[in-house]
């Protein structure tokens, strides 16, 4: 208990001091550019992959029931909901915290192994401005367009699939997804992308800099480094949920329907 | 970098033989494992430090504390006679840079060239032309006998002493008024021992350096060191000795009556030998 107040602790000041660094300005823009081609480009195809499978299986899944109750033309709102709302953030910075997160941490550990991080000290590079603010910036800011490209491909993986192989009509289809899909919906989800997108960066930069020694601790942080962003991004999800509700009840009361 | 006011840089001047790094006092413990206990040494204006001991005796833990890379458990460095922890950030890091460091395993940033590492420091604190940048490190590179070829490979093509030479030569590459070298021969072929002795001794004539060296290599010793000092393990002291068990100049070092710095310096086990159950 002790020790993850302690690691809850060290995280904090780990994340104030980034953020200390980021505001006294960005290291050289070679640095910043080579990081988000990795984090952002790099991503690419595995978050359409998995956006495209995730809505086809949707469809997939939804079509059972619904074809039960003949309500198939409301497939489109339920799938496109679960998309834009949960499975699009969630799913994008998961396939973020497996391919890049625990690359960060054990890129950044073997860094700290082999002294490379006391090298960079000893250069007059602050390792923090140096490493972690790019990763950081990265991953905030790309993590909402792999967000709403795992959104775009998810959807039109199931329209396609319910429209063309399974049969619903294209036309309610559209029709009930935009009646109850806000603009909302999908601001909400992208929102909560970008701290999903703040808190795998943070960890894996975490993991990496307080990486045990040789290979084996290396080897560790990369997985700790997954496991961890990979709970705390339900964890996020959860609470993020709820609060943006709040924000939602507050800004528009009144009711609404699952028509 | 600031342009240097020779007449009032606290780092060099004149004065030889004013106190740049001073350990008082130094603890340092890894968990439950004490490494060093109550060291104090002085490192003065213009001189050549040698710091030696057998493997695992903390040489490498009081170079980092010198530089203040790690911080001791428990003593004060002093630089220029102020304690570390009086500078703030800034003053510490602006400082630092007059130091060089070598490290053990040369610590090359992997995921970039020969010639970026070299350059590493010159880009992150002045603003120098490319081709500027690129003289420098060429002449860097030929200090320490590397062809103009390596500069643009990549730290995982060299061999390890390839790599502790472009190692030297980003330590080298800023122009450090104090240069702390940890191990600079270990693993290298005779001639370029030699060839990296020498480039110790050319540094200091071309400039007011002070040197702290952490080897291995009498040879070293021999050749560049005014001042020898010698540590032992924690583990195999006696109780109450002091950790450091030599300081003095290394003729002193090589004419040691003391066993313990004798059988060092000429290498010979001893009872260590009879210890260790190896015959
Ligand atoms: N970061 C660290 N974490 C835990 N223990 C450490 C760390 N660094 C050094 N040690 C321990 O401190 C002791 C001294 O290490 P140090 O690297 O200073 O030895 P050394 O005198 O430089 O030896 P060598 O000649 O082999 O380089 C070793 O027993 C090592 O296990
Ligand atoms: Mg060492």
């Amino acid at each position: 208990m002790i020790e993850f107040v302690q690691a809850v602790g060290d995280l904090a000041l780990f994340a104030t001091s980034m953020l200390r660094w980021l505001c006294r300005g960005l290291p050289r823009r070679s640095v910043v550019v080579e990081c988000m081609y990795e984090v952002g480009v790099r991503s690419i195809p595995v978050v359409l992959i998995t956006g495209m499978f995730i809505g086809m299986v949707l469809a997939v899944q939804g079509y059972q029931q619904f074809h039960l109750m003949r309500m198939e033309t409301r497939m489109g709102a339920v799938i496109n909901m679960a998309l834009v709302a949960e499975l699009g953030p969630v799913l994008a910075a998961t396939m973020l915290a497996g391919r890049v997160g625990s690359a960060m941490a054990a890129q950044l550990g073997t860094m700290r192994v082999t002294e490379q991080i006391d090298a960079l000290r000893a250069l007059g590079a602050n390792p923090i401005q140096y490493l972690v603010v790019p990763r950081f910036l990265s991953c905030f800011l790309l993590i909402p367009l792999l967000t709403v490209m795992a959104d775009a491909i998810g959807v039109a993986g199931g329209w396609v699939f319910s429209t063309q192989v399974l049969g619903v009509d294209a036309t309610y289809y559209w029709h009930y997804s935009t009646e109850y899909v806000a603009a909302w919906d999908v601001f909400a989800g992208i929102l909560k992308s970008m701290f999903f997108g703040a808190a795998i960066a943070l960890i894996a930069c975490h993991r990496g800099f307080n990486c045990g020694s040789g290979a084996e601790g290396v080897g560790q942080a990369a997985t700790s480094s997954f496991v961890l962003s990979f709970v705390v991004i339900l964890v996020l999800d959860f609470f993020l949920g709820m609060f943006l509700n709040e924000i939602y009840w507050t800004l528009w009361p009144g009711p609404s329907s699952f028509v | 970098m600031q342009p240097r006011d020779p007449f009032n840089d606290p780092f060099t001047g004149e004065e030889s033989g004013r106190s740049i790094i001073e350990l008082r006092g130094i603890s340092r413990s890894f968990g439950s494992q004490e490494v060093l206990r109550n060291v104090s040494l002085d490192v003065r204006a213009g001189e050549t430090v040698c710091l030696i001991g057998e493997s695992g005796c903390g040489k490498s833990v009081t170079m980092k504390i010198m530089a203040s890379l790690m911080q001791p458990t428990a003593g004060d460095v002093l630089w220029n006679n102020v304690p570390i922890k009086d500078r703030s950030d800034e003053e510490l890091v602006r400082d630092r840079l007059r130091f060089g460091y070598l490290f053990q395993g040369a610590a090359l940033f992997d995921s970039l060239s020969v010639f970026e590492n070299i350059a590493f420091g010159l880009r992150q604190n002045t603003k120098m032309s490319d081709e500027f940048l690129a003289e420098l490190v060429a002449e860097r590179l030929k200090d320490v006998g590397m062809s103009p070829a390596s500069a643009q490979k990549m730290p995982s093509e060299l061999s390890g002493g390839m790599r502790k030479r472009v190692g030297l030569a980003r330590t080298l590459a800023l122009m450090p008024d104090i240069i702390l070298y940890d191990e600079p021969t270990t693993g290298l072929d005779p001639i370029m021992i030699d060839v990296i002795n020498t480039l110790i001794l050319k540094t200091r004539k071309r400039r007011p350096v002070t040197s702290v060296i952490v080897t291995h290599e009498m040879s070293t010793v021999r050749k560049v060191a005014d001042r020898v000092i010698m540590f032992y393990p924690l583990s195999r002291l006696e109780p109450g000795q002091p950790q450091i068990v030599f300081e003095g100049t290394p003729e002193e070092a090589f004419a040691s009556e003391d066993p313990q710095v004798s059988q060092f310096v000429y290498g010979e086990a001893g009872e260590r030998m009879q210890e260790l159950a190896l015959l």
